[in-house]
């Protein structure tokens, strides 16, 4: 076909030249053409490639590889890593370690982390977890778990090889406040996570806890959250305020519990005494005992004691190393140590309390002299004590418990003791005995009197003053039976004689009775004599002439 | 050496078809149709530099539109992002090779091809040679031919974007490489629209251009 077109061209060509009839084509001005504009297509597309590789290169996030112990519910190219709940990476591959240990997890992060990730960058998986009466990512059960990452303190870093967290942590690191190390005995009922109170307000947790190097104890180091972190001074006690701490003492019984939280998932309580002085908050770090319970961590701290022995003469049960020892209701020391002292000369075995008093107890111008702690400045003090009777004596603190304390006390009628000081040996302070010996010693007392009374002369008095009322005791029967011979007869007969005149005293009152009527008669008569007289009373009155003239004659009208 | 019109002193209006008298000094000067009056010329001018320029453009779009994303799929907070190529494996993956196939020969195979025939079409007339000019004019034809389904991906890419949108549960939405890749399949229609396939004939030693 186009070989035929292309003839009938030819044939036209052979044939003749330009046909005339054919219209000439109009001729103009040619503008100038902007053929090189074309060119701006290309240059364009360079451009906008160039950016596009650019931004794609730019956009490429840092790449992290993270080793977890498992890889439960990781899956490569679906699990994210997030930051506060933001998307801001995904895992690339999920593969094993060289020796096979731990799971490698090759996370792609979005350029935007490039500033998350530092030297102390945490990961961690998050999983539905349930501790310390908290739910965490719960929300994990239905989107599977992810890995999250807390970015740290320190400033963005090129490290990308990191090792995850089995377990999140308690605190992220960005949290306002302050961690403090604590040290205790026993890890107690703690545990990571358990809340920190102060004033029953939950201000913080425990973020670790472990033991000891030495083996001597556990180390806890807990998180108080600003503001509340400012309420911890130098000053500042903390005690265990896990589960409920049930006591018994010489004080009493002793119910203590921080709440019902703490009861069931222990806790750590923390609060300044309130004679301490007003101090600035402490530096993070800083190392504070951690009590056993409030009361022994309100305990004056016992920096400065002195130490004296007490020999008792009675049985110390009852009585503990830690009873306290009081000076009329102040708890000024308590017992340090408890044992026999041997007396050669008597022999004997004795008692023996040591006890520690701490001076710094005692707000008196003691403390500041400097030299009062030398054993012979004491022993003075202590001598003009005793000379005013200053004893040491046991007392009962509870009588349920059957609990000793030890009290200080003056008692004015004691016998002058010399203070002994020897320096190498603590100071005694004599004691006077008491409590339950003191009243012993009373029941002794009472028996011994007891036993003086003349028991059987007294029986034998009281047998003759037995026999003398039974004496008179038949005397009064004999008495009797005689009123019952003699008297009671008679008695009826005057009874019946009584009774016969007041039956005749009925009978003249009665109505038909003579005297009655007689009565009757009489009045009736001294009724019409009384008319009488008032009808001449009456008379008379009008009349008064007829008693010089007599009566006039009636006229008829 | 033949007849054509163009030694005979005639041009052809490409828009009316009628068949115009060149006049005799014309050199500088613009033509224009004596009945419609469009500007009239023997070959379309400087078409060989256009389709070039296009061209390169066309190739330099190529590359973020095979690698970047076309496609962000989100479903139920999972994002998702998809080259065209990882599209075509996820498809294979899935078990839908037709499809697959479908998209890996109208998407990738076709743009290529369209890309590197025009390229070949544009130096066989730079070097001149009078070889193969029928294969070549078939060549360009199909061209053309395919060159009207090429946006298809693009079409189907958009009709998802309009269709899928429960926002929480799923959302797609259109990657950078969608923009890259349609510019890729404007560009190559453009270059083989500007590129006039009467320059095949004219290899052949007589410089008739202009």
């Amino acid at each position: 076909m186009r070989a035929g077109r292309t003839s009938v061209a030819e044939d036209q060509q052979r044939g003749r030249d330009i046909p005339e009839a054919l219209p000439e084509a109009t001729a103009g001005e040619r503008r100038w053409h902007w053929v090189l504009l074309i060119w701006v297509v290309p240059v364009a597309a360079v451009l906008i490639g160039a950016w596009l590789a650019a931004r794609g290169i730019l956009n490429q996030g840092p790449t992290v590889v993270v080793s977890f112990k498992t890889g439960t519910g990781l899956e490569a190219g679906k699990t994210r890593v997030k930051y506060k709940d933001v998307d801001i990476g995904t895992v690339r591959s999920i593969g094993l370690s060289q020796d096979r240990s731990t799971v490698l997890v090759e996370a792609e992060l979005t350029p935007q982390a490039k500033g998350l990730i530092g030297d102390d960058t945490r990961f961690w998986v998050v999983r539905p977890r349930i501790t310390g009466g908290h739910a965490f990512g719960l929300g994990t059960i239905l989107s599977g778990a992810y890995i999250a990452l807390d970015p740290g303190k320190s400033p963005p870093s090129s490290r990308r090889i990191f090792q995850g967290l089995e377990t999140p942590p308690v605190v992220p690191a960005d949290a306002p406040g302050r961690q403090f190390v604590l040290h205790a005995d026993s890890l107690g009922s703690l545990d990571i996570g358990s809340p920190v109170y102060f004033r029953r307000v939950r201000v913080g947790q425990t973020v670790s806890a472990e033991l000891d190097s030495d083996g001597n104890g556990v180390t806890f180091r807990i998180f108080v959250d600003a503001p509340y972190d400012r309420y911890v001074s130098g000053a500042t006690r903390f005690w265990n305020a896990s589960g409920v701490d049930f006591s018994a003492d010489s004080t009493g019984f002793h119910l203590e519990t921080e709440s019902l939280a703490s009861v069931v998932i222990g806790g750590v309580a923390f609060q300044t005494p309130p004679e301490a002085a007003p101090a600035a908050p402490a530096p993070p770090n800083t190392r504070f005992e951690l009590f056993d319970n409030r009361e022994a961590a309100f305990k004056q701290p016992a920096t400065v004691k002195d130490t004296y022995i007490l020999h008792f003469r009675q049985s110390l049960r009852g009585l503990n190393v830690g009873s306290p020892v009081d000076f009329r209701g102040v708890v000024i020391g308590e017992v340090a140590r408890i044992s026999l002292d041997y007396d050669r000369a008597r022999p004997d075995l004795r008692p023996v309390v040591e006890i520690n008093i701490y001076p710094e107890r005692i707000t008196s111008r003691l403390r500041r002299r400097g030299a009062a702690n030398e054993t012979s400045i004491r022993a003075q003090t202590l001598q003009r004590f005793i000379n005013r009777g200053l004893r040491a004596q046991l007392r009962t603190g509870n009588l349920v418990t059957g609990q000793l304390y030890i009290s200080l006390d003056f008692f004015p009628n004691t016998q002058p003791v010399r203070v002994v000081s020897r320096s190498e040996e603590p100071l005694e302070i004599p004691t006077v005995p008491g409590g339950l010996e003191e009243i012993q010693n009373s029941l002794t007392a009472l028996l011994q009197k007891l036993d003086k009374i003349p028991l059987d002369e007294m029986a034998g008095d009281l047998r003759d003053s037995a026999r003398n009322l039974q004496l008179a005791l038949s005397e009064i029967s004999r008495l009797v039976s005689r009123f019952d011979d003699q008297i009671a007869p008679e008695l009826v007969s005057t009874l019946q004689q009584a009774r016969g005149a007041i039956e005749q005293a009925q009978g003249a009152l009665s109505q038909d009775a003579p005297l009655q009527g007689d009565l009757h008669g009489t009045l009736r008569e001294v009724t019409r004599a009384a008319e009488s007289i008032r009808s001449l009373a009456d008379y008379l009155e009008r009349h008064p002439e007829s008693l010089l003239r007599g009566k006039r004659e009636e006229r008829a009208p | 050496m033949t007849a054509t019109a163009a030694r005979s002193g005639l041009i052809a209006c490409s828009l009316c078809g009628l068949l115009n008298a060149r006049p005799h000094r014309h050199a500088g000067m613009k033509l224009r149709c004596a009945r419609c009056g469009s500007v009239l010329y023997l070959r379309k001018p400087h078409s060989v530099e256009r389709c070039w320029a296009l061209l390169i453009a066309a190739y330099v779009l190529y590359l973020p539109a095979n690698l970047l994303p076309v496609l962000e799929t989100a479903k139920l907070g999972e994002r998702q992002w998809d080259t065209i190529m990882s599209g075509v494996l996820q498809l294979l993956h899935d078990g839908a090779w037709p499809l697959a196939l479908v998209i890996l020969i109208a998407s990738i195979c076709v743009p290529f091809a369209k890309l590197s025939s025009l390229t070949f079409l544009l130096v066989s007339v730079r070097s001149g040679s009078p070889a193969d000019r029928v294969l070549r004019a078939r060549l360009h034809r199909l061209l053309n031919f395919i060159g009207r389904w090429s946006l298809v991906d693009i079409y189907v890419g958009g009709l998802l974007v309009g269709l899928v949108r429960f926002e929480p549960v799923a959302v797609i939405s259109p990657g950078p490489g969608a923009i890259a890749f349609g510019a890729v399949v404007v560009l190559t229609m453009l270059a083989s629209q500007s590129f006039d396939p009467r320059l095949l004939w004219d290899a052949g030693g007589q410089d008739i251009r202009g």
